[in-house]
C-alpha cells in the first residue's frame, strides 16, 4: 500500500522567517547584485511586508505558486503564479517587465487588475522591487498554470483597465515629504506602498478605485469592515498610542483588542515579521493621518427600547468576558468601551462576530488565540440588533443603531457562504 | 532518537493554512481527525441544544400521557409556591427525554450477561427507560382500575393519588414485572429533572422552579456580588434561550 | 489488519493534563510527538460556549463531556468473594474523555501533598513504631521526597495560575496560609479568590474552635493571568459551573487554557482524536515497546510505531493499558505477588450538613475551588498516639455550586415530593451549608485492579475489574475527623446539624470523587512498584506511565497538583536523563 505521510502535516514551510535585525534595509541604492545575500534577504523581508504570499498561494498549495481566488465586487480574480517557472510563473520576465508590472500594472501578457495593488506598489522604489524579484528568483519554480482573470464581461476585457487607470490610478514612486521626519516618511512609504493598507482600509468608489479624500477611513470587504486607521478619536486609532499600534501589529494583540478576521492573516504573514523600527514608523505615520470624521454622533438614548433590551442581553450574555463596564480583559477579551470598530459607521464586523464568532490571531508573542463563541443559535435578528445598538451607545460610545434588517441580510449571506 | 535542535526549530515558520486535516482519505464517513499547526476554529462552530417545541407526544400514548401528567402534578402539586408539575411541563420534558438518547440508555454499557448484583454495584437491569415507563404506567393503571373500581390513576381523587404514590415509593404496591420501586424512583428523578432543568427541555415553564427557590439560572458572572454577603441577589433568572426582557420575537 | 504509519519519536496515549505537559516539554526538545486521544477535540469557544455551558441537565446529569460507558467502563465488586458486575452508568466517579481529559471538568482544587505523605510508611514507623500501622495496610513510600517534588509543584502551579495563600515559604510561616504545608519556594502566582459568605463563616468558626483556616488553593484565576507559556487566562466570574463543565471564561486551568495554544502551534506536534489505543506493542523480547495500535472512528486499525510510549490516560485506563499490553506482572491478592493493579485506592469522604435560619449564602455564587479549609486533622498533622487509625482528612467549606437538579438540601425526614417537600426546598435552598471531610485512602492487600474474566469492551478487550471497599482504618479515620467537623459546625450555631458519616460498603452509585488512585504505583523496589521514581516502567524502559496511577496510596487532598508535578518530573527525566542514555534510569 502506498501511503503519503503528508496528510499528517499538511502544512507548508515558508522560508520567510523574520530573521531581520532591527536595522531597516537601506533604500535607494542600486540593487546591482541580485545574487547577493543582503539583497535576497531584503527582498524576502519586503515580500513579507507586501504580504505577497497571501494572494499568491492557494489554500494548501505551494507558496507563491498562485491560485487563491479573490472575490471582488466585479467577479473572481485569481492570484498569479509568481515562482520563477518560465512557462507558468514569472521566470521569463525581465527585471524591467517585473518593475513595470508592479509600478504600472502592466504585465507582459496584458494589463493587470487592481486587485493586484499596483496603485499602491507604484510607490515602491525600483531598488526594493528588484530586491523582491531577487528573492522570488530563489524560490523553487512551480509549474502551475493559473488563469488570473475569471471576470465576467465586460470586466474581462483587460483593455478596459486603461480607462480605469485614467480615472483611478496615479503612477509614480513615493516622494518623501521633506517637511516630515525620516521615520514618518518611512511609515508613509510602507503604509502607502508595499503595506498596501488602503487596499482594505480605504473606501472604494463604485469602480473600485480608492476614494482618496477618505484615505484609510474604513471600508467593507468580504463581509468584514476594515476599520478607520487614521488618527480619528472616535472611529479611528485616536485612542491608541504609538506603542499600542506597534504591539498590535507585532503580536496581534494589545491592551485593548486582539486581531481577527482578515487582519489576523495580515499579522501572521506580514506585520508580525516586520522590524520594530518599521512598525514604529508605520505607527508614527498612522498617528499623523488626518480624518474628516471627527464629529461624534449623538448616542441613542438609554431609555430607547432597543437599548433596554440590549442591556438585558448584554448583562446575561456578554458580561462574563467583556465586563459590565465594557472594559474586557487585556490581551484576552477586547475592550468595547471606546473601541473604534464598535463605533464604526458600518457595523458589519460587529454583526458578523456575534453571529459566527471569531478567533483571535495567535503569534509567538501572544499565543492564546482566544475565540468569541457563536451566538447565531441564541439571538434572533432583533436581539442582535438591540445588543449591538446597546454596545455602540454605552460607556461613552456613540454610533448609529443597528437594524434587524442588516442582521438578517448578513446572517443569510454568511450562512450561504458556509 | 532524532532530535531537532531548538534553534533550527524556532527558525522554521509554518503557515498553518490547513490546521485540521482529515486522516486517510481512503475511508469515508465521519473520520478520525488530525490536528496540527494551530488551534482549529471554524465559523458557527458549536453544539447548542435544540429547544423542545410544543406539539404532539413523541413517546407517550394518550392514556400514558394522562397518567404521567397526573403523577407529575402530585409530585409537584400546584400551591402558593408554584404552578404544578403538569403546567410546568414536566410530562412534556419526560416525553422528550424518552424519545431521545436517554430513553434507550444509548450512552450506557448495556452488554450482557445481566445479573442482579448488590445495590452498591448500581444499575444492572437490561430494561430501558422507555420499557420501564411503558410497563410501569400500564401496570399502575391496571392496579388502580382493580383497586378503585375501574378508575385509572388520573381519575382518582387527589388524596387517593397521593396514597398510591406513597405506596409506590415505599414498595407496598407490587406492580408485577414493572419493578415498583425502580419505576417510582425513575419517575421521581425525571420529574425533578424536568422541574429544575433549563426550560429549553420542556419543563420549568417560565423558570418557575428557579424563581421559587432563588436560583438565577444560566448566568455566568457574579463578580459584582461576591462580596455582598447575606443579601438577596437582585437579578432575575435567565434561561439558555434568554428571558422576556431581551425583546425580539422569539 | 492494522495499517502501518510512519514512525514518531514519541507516542502519547491520551491528551489530558499529563499528555499535554509531556507533549509540550518533549516538543521543546525537538522531538516529533503524536498524541492519540480516544475522545473528540474540544476547545473553549467552540465547545464551552458561554451561552449554553450553564446547562445542568446536559453536562452534570447526562454527563455530556464524560467518557460514555458504552465506549468503555470497568467492572466492580467490594471483595473477591463477590462477582464483579459492569459499572453500566458512572456514578461514584466520572472519568473524562476528549482533549483536555479530566482537566476540562475538574473543580480546580490544587493541593500539594504533605512531606510526610511521600514517606508514608517510614514517617509513621519513625513517629509511632512499625507496629502502630494496622496490619491490613500495604502503604509504602513513594521513592521520591517532597523536597524533590517542590520545583515541579511550583512549575505546575505557575502554569495553571493557582490562586491561594502560602503558609510556608522556605520554612518561614506565612500568616493566613496553611501552617501545615511543606515549604514552598514562593507564594502562589495569584492571590486567593474573593471569599463568599459560607466559607467566611466557617473560617470564623474554625478559628474560634482553635484551628487554622486558610483559603483553598484554586486553579480558578482570581485575577487575569499570563502563565509561564505566555498564555492568557481571564478572571473567574464565580458562575458555579466548574465541576462537570468546561470553563467558558478561560478562568479554570485546563490544557485548553494553559498549554494547548502553545502546543498546537508547534509543527512537530500532532493530535489525533476519536482514536483509541488498543494496546502497546512490544518487540519479541517483551522488554521494548515498538509503538501502539489504535482504532479510529471507522474501526480501522492503525499501527503507530514510536521510540517512546507515554501512557497518559486516566488512571484506571493507564492500568488497563498495561494489563492488556502484557507490561509488568499482574498483581495477585492471594499470593500478594505481582505489581500491576496493586494498591488501588480512592478518597474517603464524609461531611456535615448545616441548616440555618435567616441566612442567605447565595450558594450559586461559586467556583469549583473557592472555600476555606483547615488542615489540622489531615495526614499526620496531629498526634495519632492513642488513636486507632493512621491518616487524616482536610475539613473544608467549599460550596462549589448550587445547581438545583442535584443540589436541593432539605433536613432529614422531609418527604421527597409534594407540597411539604416544596416548602422545605424553598426554605433551605439559600440557607444551608456543607462541610466536607476529604480523607486519604490507604492501600490494603485486597483492594486492587485486574482484568475481568467475563465482560468485554467494544473492541473485545476484557474490561478492567475493580475490587475495592473502604479499609476499616479509613472508616475509623474519617469518623474521627467528621466528629471534629461537627464540633466546628456547632460553633457556627445553625438551626440543625446533620452529620453524614462514611460507612461500608463502598458503592459505585452516589457521586463521591473522581480521585481514583494507584494500580501502576511508583517506588524504589520493582517487586512492589510498577514504575520507578521517574515514572518509567521497570519492565519496559521505553514506556512511562504518568498520572495518579503512580500514587502508592492517596493523601487527604485532591490529586491534580501532584499529577501535574509528576508529569513535569517525568518530562525532566526524559529530557535530561533518558534522551542522553535510553534505558532504565534506575537499575532494577
Amino acid at each position: 500500500m502506498k501511503r503519503n505521510p503528508a496528510p499528517f502535516t499538511a502544512l507548508l514551510p515558508l522560508a520567510m522567517a523574520a530573521i531581520f535585525s532591527a536595522a531597516a534595509p537601506a533604500r535607494g541604492q542600486g540593487a546591482t547584485d541580485s545574487q547577493s545575500f543582503e539583497i535576497i534577504e531584503r527582498g524576502r523581508y519586503l515580500a513579507t511586508a507586501g504580504d505577497c504570499v497571501a494572494c499568491h498561494t492557494a489554500p494548501g498549495g505551494k507558496p507563491y505558486a498562485g491560485g487563491l481566488a479573490l472575490e471582488t465586487p466585479f467577479g473572481k480574480l485569481v492570484g498569479a503564479n509568481i515562482t520563477p517557472d518560465r512557462e507558468t510563473g514569472i521566470g521569463a520576465w525581465t527585471d524591467d517587465q517585473f518593475v513595470q508590472a508592479m509600478q504600472e500594472g502592466i504585465a507582459p501578457r496584458g494589463h493587470l487588475y487592481p486587485a493586484m495593488p499596483y496603485p499602491a506598489f507604484t510607490k515602491v522604489s525600483r531598488a526594493d522591487l528588484l530586491a523582491i524579484r531577487a528573492f522570488l528568483n530563489t524560490l523553487e519554480p512551480v509549474k502551475n498554470p493559473i488563469e488570473p482573470n475569471q471576470l465576467p464581461f465586460p470586466f474581462n476585457i483587460r483593455a478596459s483597465m486603461l480607462a480605469w487607470n485614467a480615472l483611478n490610478f496615479t503612477p509614480g514612486e513615493f516622494k518623501p515629504d521633506p517637511g516630515k521626519p525620516a521615520e514618518w516618511n518611512r511609515g508613509a512609504y510602507l503604509v502607502e506602498g508595499l503595506g498596501h493598507c488602503g487596499t482594505c482600509h480605504t473606501p472604494k468608489t463604485i469602480l473600485g478605485g480608492d476614494k482618496n479624500a477618505d484615505s484609510l477611513q474604513g471600508a467593507v470587504l468580504q463581509s468584514w469592515f476594515a476599520p478607520d486607521i487614521t488618527n480619528a478619536m472616535h472611529k479611528g486609532l485616536g485612542g491608541w498610542s504609538q506603542e499600542d499600534i506597534v504591539q498590535y501589529l507585532k503580536t496581534g494583540a494589545n491592551q485593548f483588542t486582539i486581531a481577527s478576521g482578515p487582519m489576523a492573516d495580515a499579522i501572521t504573514n506580514s506585520t508580525s515579521k516586520l522590524s520594530d523600527p518599521d512598525l514604529k514608523a508605520i505607527a508614527t505615520y498612522l498617528k499623523d493621518m488626518p480624518s474628516n470624521a471627527n464629529t461624534t454622533p449623538v448616542p441613542v438614548a438609554a431609555d430607547d427600547k432597543r437599548m433596554v433590551a440590549g442591556q438585558a442581553i448584554y448583562k446575561d450574555t456578554c458580561n462574563a468576558c467583556h465586563l459590565d463596564s465594557g472594559a474586557g480583559t487585556s490581551h484576552l477579551f477586547p475592550t468595547l468601551a471606546g473601541s473604534a470598530v464598535v463605533q464604526s459607521d458600518n457595523p458589519t464586523t460587529l454583526i458578523r462576530v456575534v453571529l459566527q464568532g471569531t478567533q483571535g490571531v495567535a503569534t509567538a508573542a501572544a499565543p492564546t488565540a482566544p475565540a468569541m463563541p457563536s451566538f447565531a443559535w441564541r439571538l434572533n435578528d432583533e436581539q442582535v440588533a438591540s445588543l449591538l445598538t446597546y454596545v455602540r451607545n454605552s460607556w461613552g460610545n456613540a454610533a448609529a443603531p443597528v437594524s434587524a434588517a442588516d442582521v438578517k441580510t448578513l446572517r443569510e449571506s454568511l450562512a450561504s457562504a458556509e | 532518537m532524532k532530535k531537532i535542535s531548538g534553534s533550527s526549530l524556532s527558525r522554521r515558520q509554518f503557515l498553518a493554512s490547513t490546521a485540521v486535516s482529515i486522516l486517510f482519505t481512503s475511508t469515508s464517513g465521519s473520520l478520525a481527525r488530525s490536528f496540527s499547526g494551530q488551534l482549529p476554529w471554524s465559523p458557527f462552530a458549536g453544539d447548542p441544544p435544540t429547544p423542545v417545541r410544543p406539539g404532539p407526544w413523541l413517546f407517550f400514548t394518550h392514556d400514558e400521557a394522562q397518567t404521567i401528567e397526573a403523577i407529575v402534578d402530585r409530585i409537584i402539586p400546584a400551591d402558593d409556591l408554584s404552578i404544578g408539575g403538569k403546567d410546568a411541563g414536566c410530562a412534556v420534558f419526560i416525553d422528550r427525554q424518552l424519545a431521545g438518547f436517554f430513553g434507550n440508555f444509548e450512552r450506557l454499557y448495556m452488554k450482557g450477561p445481566f445479573a442482579k448484583g448488590f445495590p452498591q454495584q448500581g444499575l444492572q437491569s437490561p430494561i430501558l427507560p422507555t420499557q420501564r415507563y411503558r410497563a410501569g404506567l400500564a401496570a399502575l393503571d391496571d392496579y388502580c382500575r382493580t383497586t378503585f373500581s375501574g378508575r385509572a390513576f388520573s381519575a382518582l381523587a387527589l388524596p387517593e393519588q397521593d396514597k398510591v404514590l406513597q405506596e409506590l415509593e415505599n414498595g407496598s404496591i407490587d406492580l408485577d414485572d414493572a419493578d415498583t420501586k425502580t419505576f417510582f424512583e425513575l419517575v421521581l428523578q425525571n420529574t425533578m429533572e424536568g422541574f429544575f432543568a433549563d426550560p429549553i427541555y420542556g419543563g420549568n415553564k417560565d423558570m418557575v422552579s428557579w424563581k421559587m427557590i432563588g436560583f438565577p439560572g444560566a448566568r455566568y458572572d457574579y463578580r459584582d456580588f461576591v462580596g455582598n454577603h447575606n443579601q438577596p441577589y437582585p437579578l432575575p433568572p435567565v434561561s439558555i434561550m434568554g428571558r422576556g426582557d431581551w425583546g425580539g420575537k422569539g | 489488519m492494522a495499517r502501518k504509519l510512519p514512525r514518531k519519536d514519541v507516542v502519547i496515549v491520551g491528551l489530558g493534563w499529563t499528555g499535554s505537559i509531556l507533549a509540550n516539554e518533549l516538543t521543546d526538545e525537538g522531538l516529533d510527538v503524536v498524541a492519540i486521544e480516544r475522545g473528540p477535540w474540544r476547545n473553549t469557544a467552540t465547545d464551552f460556549n458561554v451561552g449554553y455551558m450553564q446547562d445542568e441537565l446536559r453536562y452534570a446529569i447526562r454527563k455530556d463531556l464524560f467518557l460514555r460507558p458504552a465506549q468503555s467502563t470497568l467492572t466492580f465488586r467490594n471483595n473477591v468473594e463477590q462477582e464483579a458486575l459492569p459499572i453500566r452508568e458512572f456514578g461514584s466517579f466520572l472519568p473524562g474523555n476528549g482533549v483536555g481529559g479530566a482537566g476540562v471538568h475538574w473543580n480546580g482544587q490544587t493541593w500539594r501533598f504533605l512531606p510526610s505523605d511521600f514517606r508514608c510508611r517510614s514517617h509513621l514507623s519513625e513517629r509511632y513504631g512499625e507496629k502502630f500501622i494496622p496490619d491490613e495496610l500495604t502503604i509504602q513510600d513513594w521513592g521520591v521526597t517532597y523536597e524533590e517534588m517542590e520545583p515541579y509543584y511550583d512549575k505546575f502551579e505557575y502554569l495553571a495560575g493557582v490562586s491561594g495563600k502560602a503558609g510556608n515559604i522556605n520554612g518561614k510561616r506565612q500568616d493566613g496560609g496553611n501552617p501545615f504545608e511543606g515549604a514552598r519556594a514562593r507564594d502562589y502566582p495569584l492571590p486567593p479568590l474573593d471569599m463568599t459568605y459560607g466559607p467566611k463563616l466557617f473560617a470564623e468558626g474554625a478559628r474560634e474552635a482553635g484551628y487554622h483556616p486558610f483559603p483553598q488553593p484554586a486553579a480558578n484565576a482570581s485575577r487575569s493571568y499570563t502563565n509561564t507559556l505566555g498564555v492568557e487566562m481571564g478572571a473567574c466570574s464565580y458562575c458555579g459551573f466548574c465541576e462537570r463543565f468546561g470553563c467558558a471564561n478561560y478562568s479554570k486551568a485546563s490544557p485548553q487554557t494553559t498549554i494547548l495554544p502553545v502546543l498546537m502551534r508547534k509543527p512537530n506536534f500532532e493530535c489525533r482524536t476519536n482514536s483509541e489505543v488498543v494496546r502497546i506493542n512490544l518487540d519479541r523480547s517483551g522488554k521494548r515497546a515498538t509503538g501502539v495500535t489504535y482504532v479510529d472512528a471507522q474501526g480501522q486499525e492503525w499501527e503507530q510505531p514510536g521510540d517512546l510510549v507515554l501512557v497518559c490516560a486516566f488512571i484506571l485506563f493507564n492500568v488497563h493499558m498495561l494489563l492488556v499490553s502484557g507490561i509488568g506482572k499482574p498483581y495477585d491478592p492471594k499470593t500478594a505477588t505481582g505489581t500491576v493493579g496493586r494498591n488501588y485506592t480512592y478518597q474517603t469522604y464524609a461531611g456535615v450538613e448545616m441548616f440555618f435560619d435567616n441566612k442567605n449564602f447565595n450558594p450559586f455564587i461559586a467556583t469549583g475551588a473557592i472555600g476555606q479549609c483547615i488542615d489540622d486533622f489531615n495526614g499526620d498533622n496531629f498526634d495519632h498516639s492513642g488513636l486507632d487509625f493512621v491518616g487524616g482528612a482536610g475539613i473544608m467549606c467549599a460550596s462549589t455550586n448550587a445547581r438545583p437538579i442535584a443540589t436541593r438540601p432539605t433536613p432529614p425526614g422531609t418527604p421527597r415530593w409534594g407540597s411539604t417537600w416544596k416548602k422545605a426546598t424553598t426554605d433551605n435552598y439559600l440557607s444551608s451549608l456543607y462541610l466536607n471531610a476529604q480523607g486519604g485512602s490507604y492501600a490494603t492487600r485486597g483492594n486492587y485492579l485486574d482484568l475481568d474474566p467475563t465482560y468485554k469492551d467494544r473492541l473485545g478487550r476484557p474490561l478492567l475489574r475493580m475490587t475495592f471497599d473502604f479499609p476499616d482504618n479509613d472508616i475509623r479515620m474519617i469518623s474521627y475527623v467528621t466528629r471534629k467537623a461537627e464540633e466546628i459546625a456547632k460553633v457556627m450555631t445553625p438551626r440543625q446539624i446533620v452529620p453524614h458519616y462514611r460507612t461500608k460498603p463502598y458503592s459505585v452509585v452516589p457521586y463521591q470523587s473522581t480521585h481514583n488512585i494507584g494500580g501502576a504505583i511508583m517506588g524504589s523496589d520493582p517487586k512492589t512498584s510498577v514504575v520507578n521514581k521517574y515514572l518509567q516502567s521497570w519492565d519496559v524502559p521505553n514506556v512511562f506511565v504518568i498520572g495518579a496511577s503512580a500514587f502508592p496510596q492517596n493523601a487527604g487532598y485532591n490529586p491534580t497538583d501532584t499529577v501535574g508535578a509528576l508529569a513535569y518530573k517525568a518530562a525532566d527525566a526524559i529530557r535530561n536523563l533518558y534522551l542522553k542514555n535510553e534505558g532504565p534510569l534506575v537499575p532494577a
